[in-house]
């Protein structure tokens, strides 16, 4: 018998109203019909504990997310979630203080981050309610799609 | 005397922007003060103008923890503007989604926020490399109340699924079916997690307090009751404003309350359990006893088991709900806008929460007053912080800072909601 393949989660965070924010869940969108079919695309707002659950039985996870770490709008910054922990100041999101950053260090606690897990943060411009995807993240989203492509779909 | 200060220049876990500022002098707590400055958020003034039909989805993006609160309380103050009740199978929906919510805001609070101070961790990720299964369980206890709140709600948090008069859409039988054997093993885990708080270490400190909380005839409460205390208040929410008064302090955009008569107040987890712990359902009763829990509990530092008890309550209240759930003829009942005024006060995780709108003849919203629990508490809060921290005085610093943050993280605080919260400086003179 043969055992199921690991899942495989692109798991696009952050808030499709709020500016930049917006980079995870429109990554998404340009994934969509581009990726084999056993490959998840999950929308995530950052609700941490969520987050944690879908990592759980996953046998790989790609995270993308907007950051703010003063680097130029637009770069794109790939960590090995393995290998480094995440830079708690860029991914601030509040439910109590309690991050994405932190459900990966959690994760790392308790054992339960997937043999791959990689965070491809997008340094974003703005952040105001209502407003559009900045040129630059627009920009890094085609390019960060197609890489995400190569990267996962090989 | 020498002179010692204490700072700590965020107090983390708890959710908002405040600070704490403890005054010693010649050995003794002088004063206790919350500073918050979270900037006002201006949601009452924000609601004016708006549909009466916007209420529960403006006012739910109060809190990203309790936002089922908010529309609870807001939908029931407008249904109480329109001359309208919602029952039946509509009613006990409202219930199950609210048991959600204890469930998803008590558990995180118990298990990430709090429960570290007693257990010697810095945090959440600091204490699940030595109590991982503790953590494990609490992760699995909240996503019960997740998935009760996206079935129920469309999404886990901030639900897009409630409207005056009901929701946009009633769930299937089957699907609501769906959550009863995650719901089981919620409840087993609720049980472990009251056996677990009980038996952490409890400064021995009571107080006297002032509870106040909704009791109905025959449920814990959740979204009806009258508003009574320990002191001999039974009021309908419609007198809530004559009896309680909310005022500015300098160092708070958070508004303060206290009863008219004068005094602070308490509401939330402690005040409910006393004033309705014959409500309680059979197993949650059970396990309060087993916990070490009497039928009221005037130590603060055990709100932590009290918790844990609501959340073994709300998981078998899910489930007695769920049991006999059967799909209403509509998902809404219909309402027609009016010149009216309406307020409801319904039980938010940290307590008892009141809204009053006064709608113009089509509907829109002229007026609205919101009261949060945590600014219900804030006095209370200081109190606790006068009159409990001068006994662990000798306490080493940190230790000393240490037991301010938890004491008050008692509570819960959701700073955010109040200002609609912490840096702690502790000042020895």
């Amino acid at each position: 018998m043969r055992r199921p393949a690991p899942r495989i989660v692109v798991i696009g965070i952050g808030n499709a109203d709020r500016g930049d924010d917006a980079a995870g869940p429109a990554l998404l969108d340009r994934l969509r019909g581009r990726l084999p079919v056993h490959v998840e695309l999950i929308e995530q707002r950052g609700e941490s504990t969520a987050l944690l659950a879908q990592l759980q039985d996953a046998g790989a996870a790609y995270l993308i997310d907007a950051c703010r770490s003063g680097r130029p709008p637009g770069t794109v910054r790939r960590i090995d979630a393995l290998a480094s922990s995440l830079p708690r100041d860029g991914h601030h999101c509040s439910t109590h203080g309690f991050g994405v950053s932190q459900a990966l260090e959690l994760a790392r606690a308790l054992g339960l981050l997937p043999g791959r897990c990689v965070v491809y943060c997008i340094e974003g411009a703005s952040y105001d309610p209502g407003a559009p995807l900045s040129a630059p993240v627009r920009m890094a989203i085609d390019t960060l799609a197609a890489r995400l492509i190569a990267e996962i779909g090989a | 005397m020498p002179t010692r200060t204490i700072r700590v220049d965020t107090l983390a876990r708890v959710e908002g922007e405040g600070a704490l500022k403890v005054v010693i002098r010649d050995g003794a707590v002088e004063s206790a003060q919350l500073r918050i400055f979270e900037p006002p958020r201006l949601f009452e003034a924000l609601l004016r103008g708006r549909a009466y039909t916007e209420a529960p989805d403006i006012t739910a993006r109060i809190c990203g923890i309790c936002p089922v609160a908010y529309q609870m309380s807001a939908v029931h103050a407008m249904e109480n503007a329109l001359g309208v009740t919602v029952a039946g199978p509509l009613r006990d929906l409202r219930r199950l989604l609210y048991c959600g919510e204890w469930i998803e805001s008590h558990t995180l609070h118990i298990t990430m926020l709090h429960a570290p101070d007693f257990l010697g961790y810095d945090g959440a990720i600091a204490m699940a490399r030595d109590h991982g299964d503790a953590v494990r369980r609490g992760l699995a206890l909240k996503k019960a109340g997740n998935d009760i709140m996206t079935v129920l709600g469309g999404r886990e948090i901030h639900p897009i699924n409630v409207r005056v008069g009901g929701f946009y859409r009633a769930p299937r039988k089957r699907e609501l079916a769906a959550l009863a054997g995650r719901l089981e093993r919620a409840r087993d885990a609720a049980l472990e997690m009251v056996r677990w708080t009980s038996g952490f270490e409890f400064p021995d400190r009571e107080r006297d307090y002032t509870f106040v909380a909704l009791r109905h005839p025959e449920e814990y409460p959740f979204n009806e009751g009258r508003i009574v205390s320990n002191r001999g208040l039974d009021i309908p929410a419609a007198d809530y404003e004559a009896n309680f008064a909310q005022m500015q302090v300098a160092r708070s955009t958070a508004l303060h309350s206290r009863l008219r008569e004068g005094g602070s107040y308490l509401t939330g987890p402690l005040a409910r359990y006393h004033l309705n712990f014959d409500r309680l359902s059979p197993i949650a009763r059970e396990a309060a006893r087993a916990a070490g829990l009497g039928r009221s509990c005037t130590n603060p530092y055990r709100s932590i088991v009290v918790r844990a008890v609501e959340v073994l309550y709300a998981c078998d209240e899910a489930l007695r709900i769920i049991g006999r759930y059967e799909e209403p003829d509509e998902a809404a009942v219909t309402l027609e806008p009016r010149a009216a005024s309406g307020l409801a006060a319904t039980e938010a995780p940290r307590g008892l929460l009141y809204h009053r709108y006064r709608l113009d003849a089509g509907g829109t919203i002229t007026e609205a007053r919101i009261v949060p629990p945590t600014s219900q508490n804030q006095a209370a809060i200081e109190e606790d912080l006068a009159s409990l921290i001068g006994g662990f005085l000798e306490l080493p610093q940190d230790a000393l800072r240490n037991r301010c943050e938890q004491t008050v993280r008692n509570y819960d605080p959701c700073i955010s909601c109040a200002t609609h919260f912490l840096r702690l400086e502790s000042v020895r003179l």
